[in-house]
């Protein structure tokens, strides 16, 4: 873990405010993919996430950040396996839930009440052939069973107007819609039940940098009105530095390094961190400071052994 | 080049996913590409490990990574068709002539007559080894002109596009509304002499229809496929781009395609030679069962007349299915990989289970912490 | 040695819809020089035309208008004209998952444009002349990498390949549709860095497709915005960067993050909301509506 921890706090909580409360603690998670050699995806990770709060998870293809995230919310399908862990979510109510002992319709319950999550392609993972009323319609109808057609419509025009999309599209299918608009979408669809963690997975990496923009700006207002706590997984990480409270780097299934933002930029502890940031030359910056500067191997550049 | 073997973990599954959802390493999608260029592949599990080493350490490489893997089915179905096509090849060597009449008629099975004798007093066993032949001719001859054509209707019409498309897309569906089975006795009954070869090309030539819409769809979305388009900025002609770049890619859909056509058309043969619109003046495993109807054996439950070209005909068939199941494998590894992954990880759990007694202990002590945290706080 | 000129470049594509027919303009008139050992960076979003440039250069794509000029001469799209042309002008594509055919070796790859343009013909030169661009582009030991499969390669290592290839023939002029967009980000300087050299070194002109402004403004010498098929803004790199004049390119830039600004977007929503009088009121009764009010 990050060298900056203070003994007292839990592991995977460092770099965090003095007033924080947590609302989802994952502690000693390792997840295997059960072939033929056994990969071991993440191992042994801890995290702790606290009310209201960005947290980033920045790491590059194969560092496990994806199947650490499904692996959160019970959402690991074969071959993938949690072999060991913990994960409690520390509910509103003052209970606690603890999520790896949850199964059939408890975990259904659960899952998009207080963790919901927000796909990188919403394409993939909208309906094509429902239109958006009843994709939202089928999260009332599982979760809600008592509410009315009027409840219901009402509620989901709200939502879409929450996320800057008109209710007028409410009868629209996913294809009609542009990317941008989708994954707004797809957001409202998370917020439908007001959890208290939403977990993102990549959802503006497709889109270009203007609507990104605009949808991060959304995210970060919900999320000031909303108080939920967001899980923000990318492998952008001057974007996650410029949203997040906090950041963990994953390399190779372990978190390397995890403290705020402005600690992260300013002191990057861990050798991979630091050549993760020096990967994204800066905008305004010197110019020419690394190209054609030589140096084009992969030794070199390429990611840290 | 640790960092070389790290990513060649998550590499390996985009071999046969090109751009799927969980290689798009930034998510940027290809943009302003062509309209009609879309992901043709399936979609892999959510990361890139999920499919990555079930092949195991070794990535296989090019035409070995076409090969079905050893499986049950594969070996069954590769004995089943062996043994068929060996018997059929060998056994006329060892038996008698199968038009000699000198026989006694309607004999039962016996060690002299295995199989006994027809009407005619010829010897069964021997008409059976002879007749597969025939039969294997027909579906060799069928398989090949069916690929031939599909072929060229599909792949052509897929690459070139446009008005040859249009033309070439046409005749196809033409041939595939038109039904089979009918169109093959119209023309055999208009025949008055029928060779094996005029079955074989009839059947042949009315069965490539589907396999070539299939070619076809395949060979558009290859067409779409960067490689491609590298090779023709390379400079490469466009016969070399189908027969170079594309066609080896198709190599086990083609396969599937001709052990398919070949199946379909020894069937059709044992259909049409026992309506008696088979091949005139030869013995193949269809004309045994003409012969066997029309004299009666069922009736007479001469059954070791009928049952065996029967089951000659139904076990190399099935034989080809079974390897046709396996090709299908490759073409679609989520076939494979789906029910061997959930075994594994029910493997994984039970004999997590059994190792118990020293895990709670471990898991419990860690990490209840932070909620004396919220206490204090609170 | 001659430049490589787009002159008035146009590309409408015909959308069919039943019997309606539709064009959509997808570039608009666009011309620029590429000198050889400069670099032009064309920068946009998707949907603004410049992979569809990019194409039409590689001959991929055939301009409803315009003229491509190799040395102040017109190529066209076909026959021994559009051979000496492909020898000159070569592209790397996007996605070096897609672009190396599964099925091939890498010396497959390489050795094909090799004997198609002639630049080798003895089986022994071909060998001499793959290892040569495999070592060029730092792929050794090349022997091993030339018997490799694209499957046993990462995404870097592909993307060298591509790079090779596109070299093999002689290429003076290279063009690089997003060469790096979808690689692991820390390998794609590794990967710029490597185009950068030998542009340097063989005196290529490159043309670099790109949606990041960022390594746009590093790598090349003149920057050219394009938007919805026009290009908006051009000039030199730093000029476009750091003093943009066209309001699309000022939007751009600020919507690029920059690893500068540490939690800039987070603050700023924040301040925004908090600035307004009622926000914190409409806060609290958003919160309530969504919160326990209601469900």
């Amino acid at each position: 873990m990050s060298t900056s921890t203070v003994s007292a706090r839990p592991a995977g909580d460092a770099g965090a405010g003095p007033g924080a409360i947590p609302v989802l603690t994952a502690s000693n998670i390792s997840i295997e993919y059960q072939v033929t050699p056994v990969v071991q995806a993440v191992k042994d990770v801890s995290l702790t996430l606290h009310r209201g709060e960005i947290l980033g998870l920045a790491g590059e293809s194969g560092c496990g950040k994806t199947t650490l995230a499904y692996g959160l919310n019970q959402l690991l399908k074969p071959p993938a396996l949690r072999t060991s862990g913990e994960i409690v979510l520390h509910d509103k109510d003052g209970h606690d839930i603890d999520v790896a002992a949850l199964s059939g319709n408890a975990l259904r319950a659960f899952r998009w009440d207080k963790v919901s999550m927000v796909f990188q392609g919403a394409m993939n993972a909208l309906n094509p052939v429902i239109s958006i009323k009843a994709q939202l319609f089928d999260v009332f109808d599982t979760h809600r069973p008592g509410m009315s057609r009027k409840e219901k419509t009402q509620r989901s025009r709200e939502l879409l107007e929450l996320v800057g999309v008109d209710p007028k599209r409410l009868d629209s299918y996913a294809h009609e819609l542009s990317g941008g608009m989708r994954q707004r979408v797809m957001i409202a669809m998370a917020l439908a039940l007001n959890p208290q963690v939403m977990i993102m997975d990549e959802p503006t990496t497709a889109l270009d940098v203007v609507v990104q923009r605009g949808i991060l700006r959304e995210i970060m207002r919900l999320r000031e009105q909303l108080g939920f706590a967001v899980i923000f997984i990318t492998h952008d990480l001057p974007m996650l530095l410029e949203i997040s409270d906090r950041i963990a780097v994953m390399l190779q299934g372990e978190i390397v390094e995890l403290n705020s933002a402005e600690a992260i930029y300013a002191a990057p502890a861990h050798e991979y961190t630091r050549k993760l940031l020096a990967s994204f030359p800066s905008l305004t910056g010197e110019r020419g400071a690394f190209v054609r500067a030589g140096g084009d191997t992969e030794d070199n550049t390429g990611e840290v052994a | 080049m640790a960092d070389d073997i790290r990513e060649a973990q998550a590499v390996t599954p985009a071999a046969d996913a090109a751009p799927a959802a969980s290689v798009v390493v930034d998510g940027l999608p290809p943009e302003n590409h062509t309209p009609g260029i879309e992901p043709d592949v399936p979609i892999t599990s959510p990361d890139a490990f999920a499919v990555a080493s079930t092949d195991g350490p070794a990535p296989k490489r090019g035409l070995r990574a076409m090969l079905p893997r050893r499986s049950g089915k594969l070996i069954v179905g590769l004995a089943l068709v062996i043994a068929i096509i060996v018997f059929s090849i060998i056994g006329p060597f060892f038996t008698q002539s199968p038009t000699s009449t000198e026989n006694q008629q309607y004999l039962p099975p016996s060690s002299e007559h295995w199989l006994g004798t027809n009407h005619l007093g010829v010897d069964i066993f021997a008409q059976l080894a002879n007749g597969g032949a025939g039969s294997l001719m027909v579906g060799l001859v069928a398989g090949t002109l069916a690929l031939v054509l599909s072929l060229c209707f599909g792949i052509i019409a897929g690459y070139v596009g446009g008005w040859t498309d249009e033309i070439l897309k046409f005749i196809t569906n033409v041939m595939l509304v038109i039904p089979g089975l009918p169109l093959v006795i119209v023309i055999s009954a208009y025949l008055s002499t029928r060779s094996l070869w005029i079955v074989a090309l009839i059947l042949g030539f009315t069965a490539w229809a589907g396999a070539a819409i299939v070619l076809r769809l395949q060979a558009k979305s290859l067409r779409s496929r960067d490689y491609v388009y590298a090779a023709k900025v390379a400079g490469e002609k466009t016969h070399r781009i189908i027969l170079v770049e594309i066609l080896p890619n198709l190599l086990p859909l083609l396969a599937a395609n001709f052990l398919g056509a070949v199946l379909l058309a020894i069937l059709g043969e044992a259909g049409l030679s026992y309506l008696g619109l088979g091949p005139s003046g030869s013995i193949t495993w269809g004309t045994i069962l003409n012969q066997a109807s029309a004299n009666g054996a069922l009736a007479q439950q001469m059954w070791w007349w009928f049952v065996p070209p029967g089951l000659m005909i139904a076990l190399f068939g099935c034989g080809l299915a079974l390897i046709n199941f396996s090709i299908d494998e490759i073409i679609n590894p989520k076939l494979r990989q789906a029910p061997a992954a959930v075994k594994s990880v029910r493997k994984a759990r039970k004999s997590r289970a059994t190792q118990r007694p020293s895990g709670p202990s471990a898991v419990a002590s860690a990490p209840v912490a932070p909620r004396d945290d919220e206490k204090v706080k609170a | 040695m001659g430049a490589l000129e787009v002159r008035n470049l146009t590309k409408d594509f015909v959308i069919r819809n039943g019997f309606k027919k539709t064009s959509l303009r997808a570039v608009n008139d666009v011309s620029f020089t590429l000198e050889p050992g400069k670099t032009i960076a064309i920068v946009g979003e998707s949907g603004s035309g410049k992979s569809t440039v990019a194409r039409m250069i590689a001959k991929l794509e055939t301009p409803s208008s315009g003229e491509i000029l190799l040395d102040g001469t017109p190529s066209a799209q076909r026959g021994a004209s559009l051979a000496k042309y492909r020898h000159d002008v070569q592209m790397v594509f996007q996605d070096p998952f897609a672009s190396l055919n599964p099925f091939h070796s890498i010396r497959h790859h390489l050795e094909r444009p090799l004997r198609i343009h002639k630049v080798a013909r003895t089986q022994k030169d071909v060998d001499a002349a793959v290892e040569e661009l495999l070592t060029r582009v730092n792929l050794t030991p090349a022997k091993v990498f030339a018997e490799k499969r694209p499957h046993e390669m990462s995404g870097g290592q592909r993307q060298r390949v591509a790079i090779a290839r596109a070299l093999a023939p002689g290429a003076r002029f290279l063009i690089a549709d997003e060469p790096v967009s979808m690689l692991d980000v820390s390998i794609r300087l590794g990967v710029l860095n490597l185009l950068a050299r030998l542009q340097r070194e063989e005196n290529l002109g490159v043309l670099y497709i790109t949606h990041d402004l960022a390594t746009a403004r590093h790598f090349s010498d003149e920057i050219i915005v394009m938007f919805r098929g026009n290009i908006v803004e051009r000039g030199p790199s730093d000029d476009v960067i750091l003093n943009p004049q066209h309001e699309y390119t000022k939007l751009l830039l600020s919507a690029a993050p920059d690893p500068k600004n540490q939690g800039k977007l987070r603050d700023e929503v924040r301040n925004e909301l908090a600035s307004t009088a009622t926000a914190s009121g409409e806060a609290t009764a958003v919160r309530d509506r969504f919160g326990t009010a209601g469900l």
